[in-house]
């Protein structure tokens, strides 16, 4: 619209995922419970909400990259999750684009979900305190390393 | 031309509140975090330090905050209400939406001075109401709700020296504004008793192959195919057995938009034009206020030769519930 940098819906080919799912799960838990906790440290998250998150159990599904990452948060940390038990409290699935695109705060995740480009299931409430908490956060260092999504 | 709508948009967080400055707004509306308001999710709006810290931020930009306390208050808490319109008072918003005509004769009486709001809660549609919340509580702009034609809003206009805001864009529901209770029919919870439609922890999706399906409290609402837009998982946009007919039998999932109409809504006088969706995040604020921004500004520039252009429309539709838009009972030709 107006020659910001966007990142475009994609879809990686099929091969991707087949191979993903063969590979180890466990390096996507550890970078994303190493960029939440990271989070936790800058006291970027509201201790109010995290606390409704303690002991739950998250699953994060990157559907074309086959990647999974379950997690959960206990005792002030996020914890990896190498074999987790049971269905998750929430899970996300979701394309890669799709994260990319929420990560950037380039779409919305009701906008991403009225398309059915992002799958929400569980416990709702959980999902919208996660998404609430993470809106609310003010991502100072994130945005000037990133190419400008704004004016 | 007459002279410019303000654009009011919504903010659940600070985040939002800036996107909504940052891309030209000329006011934002905020609720605090409780069931004062009528978007009392779960770590959604404002603490009182990030609300002054939001006001700081738009006062510096020469935007104002609009403060909704737009819900009804519940026996025996009413003193819970008065304490959120002093704090509102306090905190320095420029204005404080209300609905209920009780909180607006204790703002009146206690702050007369703050500048009030009639919400769209209030549910007033005829300027006879407006008129008389305006003698007994001096509110100075009322919002209307989305209920009237273009023709009616303009009879309003012409019989009333309140200002008057109209919705722009958004997320449509049956409109039974201050009045519905159908989440509470699902749930016994409803925007006028807990500040949420529909709340989340009623609702489920279920994700089976090919299709996924929407409970509210354990009432399938709709069934969705994996190529079919969703919306939200309330009553009036389910679709129900009707006579052996399954259809949205109340309202479909779908947004307003009156880009094609805002030459009209400008003409007739309208004061402000406002965005829905405090629960959704900053990009969708972002994106919304920058498209009506340009398409106002468009106006001043273009005027009469004003046409809507087809990225701002592809803009609005991609972030629409249900993926498409309407002009709502705006352009209703039947009376």
């Amino acid at each position: 619209m107006n020659g910001r940098f966007t990142i475009p819906k994609f879809r990686l080919p099929g091969f991707v995922a087949d191979l993903g799912q063969k590979l180890p799960q466990w390096p996507h838990a550890l970078v994303l419970v190493g960029a939440l906790n990271a989070a936790l440290k800058m006291k970027l998250l509201p201790e109010s909400e995290l606390t409704l998150l303690e002991g739950k159990l998250f699953r994060v599904r990157v559907l074309d990259t086959g990647g999974e990452a379950s997690y959960t948060y206990r005792d002030g940390l996020f914890r990896p999750l190498f074999s987790p038990r049971g269905e998750p409290d929430l899970a996300f699935a979701a394309n890669l684009s799709a994260y990319l695109q929420l990560l950037a705060r380039q779409e919305d995740p009701d906008t991403l979900f009225f398309n059915r480009e992002l799958e929400i299931t569980g416990d709702t409430e959980l999902g919208l305190i996660v998404k609430n908490m993470l809106d609310a956060v003010e991502w100072p260092s994130f945005q000037t390393r990133l190419p400008h999504f704004r004016h | 031309m007459a002279s410019l709508p303000d654009l009011v948009c919504p903010a659940g967080s600070l985040p939002a509140l800036k996107a909504a400055v940052d891309n030209g707004a000329d006011a934002v509306y905020l609720g605090f975090k409780n069931d004062t308001n009528a978007r009392n999710f779960a770590g959604l709006n404002f603490d009182a330090k990030a609300m002054a810290e939001g006001i700081r931020y738009a006062h510096q930009k020469g935007r104002e905050i609009l403060l909704a306390i737009n819900t009804f208050p519940q026996a025996g808490r009413v003193a819970d209400w008065r304490n959120a319109v002093d704090a509102a008072v306090d905190q320095g918003v420029d204005a404080i939406i209300l609905a209920d005509i009780g909180l607006l004769d204790y703002a009146r009486q206690r702050h007369p001075q703050q500048r009030l709001h009639l919400s769209v809660q209030g549910s007033a549609t005829s300027y006879e109401a407006i008129n008389f919340c305006q003698r007994e509580f001096g509110i100075r702009r009322a919002v209307l709700p989305r209920v009237l034609t273009l023709a009616q809003v303009e009879h309003v206009i012409r019989n009333t020296s309140v200002e008057i805001e109209v919705f722009g864009f958004g997320s449509l529901c049956v409109m039974n504004e201050g009045r519905c209770w159908l989440s509470s029919y699902a749930c016994g919870e409803s925007p006028n008793t807990v500040g949420a439609c529909s709340p989340a922890k009623y609702v489920r999706w279920d994700k089976k192959p090919g299709t996924m399906e929407t409970r509210l409290n354990g009432i399938l609402i709709d069934r969705f195919g994996d190529d079919e837009p969703a919306g939200y998982p309330t009553l009036c946009k389910g679709r129900f057995d009707v006579q052996g007919e399954t259809y949205y039998a109340l309202e479909e999932p779908t947004s307003l938009n009156v880009l094609e109409i805002l030459p009209d809504i400008v003409r007739i006088g309208v004061r402000a034009i406002k965005v829905e969706g405090r629960q959704r995040s900053p990009a969708y604020v972002a994106q919304v206020t920058r498209t009506l921004r340009a398409a106002i500004d468009s106006l001043t520039e273009s005027g009469e030769r004003f046409h809507v252009k087809p990225a701002w429309q592809a803009e609005l539709a991609k972030v629409s519930e249900g993926s498409q838009a309407t002009l709502g009972a705006y352009s209703r030709p039947w009376r």
